[in-house]
């Protein structure tokens, strides 16, 4: 079993906490002794933080709408009509026609990469998150 | 936060706002309660006596959406006691002139009559906080889900810097962010008028900046926020959407002006580690790695940016969220070549003041507060050391707004809206866990006995509870945790979306929707 420290996923509070792995699977999670936040204490959601992680029900493809029905496909596919789909509609709005939501629950460093994409590539500043939910 | 979570320990008073801190930041509790235990005194300002309302000294339980008069009144009560810090008052503030005459015309019996708490209540509170050394404020979404919510942080400010219960250790106004990111995303200036680190999209010099750094001409004018875009409905000017990780379709308040908006849309794009209620109407799904899945950093409430480590690989195809926009850029023919997140970083800190000595090598153990303006910075603990970020600190006079929607004979109880401590927001991930379904299953309404009786309903019935924009059925909870007249709900379920029934209205300000406030009725459903 391997012990990998990092940073609880739920609440502001923002705690340190080692994940435990096990072939490839997460499969516990505990407080981090000396962690200026946790000390050695973790809430209800820190305890069981990754027992989401391998629920059934994770997406593990992408999915494209064809006939009105989400069906499974690949990367490429997806990401290549995404961009056609998001090129039209700059093109004819130059940009203020796209709206973009990031999110408080993504890293630092995609928050800064999607605004990024919006002002960039997207040409607009219609970028915001739920911090006022 | 102004100030770090540890601090709280060291607070002789602590004023809590609109927090039900105990479920919703168990961390910061834990320190008010280590402070109470040692002996510090503790108000709670909520509508509801909430479990730490209750270790309360002071519990003043206000009606929802009149804060503003409570605060007014205890600085009152602070002039007339002479309380104040003057020589704080005269050194680092300035337009005390006009606080002072507005405290001056305040009725005190309008105050009372307005927040539903005593005279003698409100004066207790305002000299336990103004007497302490160092008394220490933290507010949550209570104060700022209002329409009025700007003017509530304004006038928090106004007490904490007439106390001179500031820019010291052990003192300060905490906001307490929500979600593990929501500092580290608003840094990162995932919002519709800022660069990263609160640099105005508006400011021709910070612009010219970006523009070279990311050699492309950017947009001048501010963008538009998120209920901008979901609440425009059908002359939405927003065509095609990109959603990375939320779930405004059932997070959002009046659910039915959301759908609308997304009805409404050309297309799209949503990235999330489950088909959420707004991944399920999307055009294009793509899957999100866990945050166990890969590298990056989290900022916390008290500011402390800190790595999170990948212990697996991607489950099946999902990619992290990193990955999934860098490659549609590059699809879009805007390359972002970045060999990891600590790249990532690197060029956060080469734009980004704030964030300008935080490196990867530096984030073991504990991470850096910013801000951390160079590689030798060691961090901020605590803000405003030595002066407020613009000069002296500025008291703005603020007066009471009516809530948007008041009640009446037809919707005459005050609905509010919030959390649990066993579920997460939308549920996205906490309802895929089974602990958190075992304690907290459903969505309940709280609701005092005494209005129970009147309707004649009993514990665990199911009502139909309404506003004006909608209508959902839930199951009722009596508890004397609400006042008679208000009722209690949160919003994690999507079978008992209670979104469908709050306002649109928002603070025009910080464009922070009301979701505390909102006029609904019970009824008995027919069986
Ligand atoms: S363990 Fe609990 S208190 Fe700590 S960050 Fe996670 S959710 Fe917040």
């Amino acid at each position: 079993m391997r012990n990998i420290l990092t940073t609880c996923v739920y609440c502001g509070c923002g705690c340190g906490l080692y994940l435990h792995e096990e072939n490839g699977r997460v499969v516990g999670a505990s407080p981090s002794k000396n962690h200026p936040v946790s000390r050695s204490n973790l809430c209800v959601k820190g305890w069981h933080a990754h027992e989401f992680i391998h629920d059934s029900s994770r997406l593990t493809q992408p999915l494209i709408r064809k006939n009105g029905v989400l069906t499974s496909s690949g990367w490429d596919e997806a990401l290549t009509y995404t961009a056609k789909a998001f090129r039209k509609i700059i093109d004819k709005t130059e940009g203020t026609g796209i709206g973009v939501l990031a999110s408080a629950k993504c890293t630092n460093e995609e928050n800064y990469l999607i605004q990024k994409l919006a002002r960039a590539v997207f040409k607009t500043n219609n970028v915001d998150h739920c911090a006022r939910l | 936060m102004t100030n770090s979570i540890n601090e709280i320990e060291h607070s002789q008073v602590i004023l809590v706002s609109g927090s039900n801190t105990v479920k919703t930041h168990p961390q910061v509790a834990r320190r008010i309660f280590d402070a109470v235990d040692s002996g510090a005194s503790l108000i709670v300002i909520d509508p509801r006596r909430s479990p730490l309302a209750r270790h309360a000294d002071v519990h003043l339980s206000i009606r929802s959406g009149s804060d503003i008069p409570l605060l007014n009144g205890m600085m009152r009560v602070i002039l007339d006691e002479n309380l104040a810090d003057d020589a704080f008052v005269e050194m680092r503030t300035e337009n005390y002139h006009a606080l002072r005459d507005m405290l001056y015309r305040l009725d005190m019996d309008e105050i009372v009559a307005l927040t539903g708490v005593s005279l003698d209540k409100i004066s207790r509170a305002a000299k336990l906080y103004a007497r302490a050394q160092n008394s220490v404020v933290c507010y949550c979404l209570g104060i700022t889900q209002h329409i009025c919510g700007t003017d509530n942080v304004q006038a928090i400010a106004n007490l904490a810097m007439l106390t001179g219960n500031v820019e010291k250790e052990n003192t300060g106004v905490d906001p307490l962010r929500g979600q593990n990111n929501v500092q580290g995303a608003c840094d990162m200036g995932a919002l519709p008028g800022v660069f990263p680190g609160y640099q105005s999209v508006a400011d021709p010099e910070v612009r010219h900046r970006f523009e070279r750094a990311w050699q492309v001409s950017l947009p001048k004018t501010a963008g538009l926020t998120v209920t901008e875009m979901t609440h425009a409905a059908s002359d939405n000017p927003i065509k095609g959407m990109f959603v990375m990780g939320e779930n405004p379709m059932l997070s959002d308040p009046a659910l039915g002006l959301v759908r609308e908006s997304f009805a409404n849309l050309e297309f799209l794009a949503v990235a999330d580690i489950f088909l959420s209620e707004t991944a399920a109407v999307a055009d294009v799904v793509f899957p999100a790695a866990t945050f166990a899945e890969k590298e990056g950093t989290f900022t916390n409430t008290e500011r402390r940016v800190q790595l999170v480590r990948q212990a697996i690989a991607p489950v099946g195809e999902s990619r992290s969220d990193l990955d999934i926009i860098t490659a549609l850029s590059e699809k879009l023919g805007y390359p972002m070549p970045y060999a990891s997140a600590a790249e990532v970083m690197e060029e956060i800190a080469l734009l980004t003041p704030i964030y300008a000595g935080i490196f990867y090598d530096r984030l073991a153990p504990w991470g850096l507060q910013w801000p951390c303006f160079d590689r030798e910075h060691g961090g901020t603990p605590f803000l405003h050391k030595y002066n407020f970020a613009r000069g002296k600190g500025r008291f703005v006079p603020t007066s009471h707004k009516p809530p948007s929607e008041p009640t009446d004979a037809e919707y005459p109880f005050v609905l509010i809206t919030g959390r649990s401590y066993h579920q997460y927001h939308t549920g996205t991930m906490s309802r895929k866990t089974p602990v958190f379904n075992r304690e907290c299953p459903e969505g309940l309404l709280e609701i005092h006995p005494l209005d129970a009786k009147t309707y004649n309903i009993r514990a665990r019935e199911m009502v139909r509870l309404s506003s004006r924009r909608g209508s959902i059925k839930v199951k009722v909870t009596l508890t004397k945790t609400v006042n008679p007249g208000s009722l209690f709900t949160t919003f994690h379920f999507a079978e008992a979306a209670v979104n469908e029934l709050t306002v649109a209205a928002r603070d025009p300000q910080a464009k922070c929707p009301e979701l505390k406030v909102c006029a609904a009725k019970i009824e008995k459903l027919e069986t």
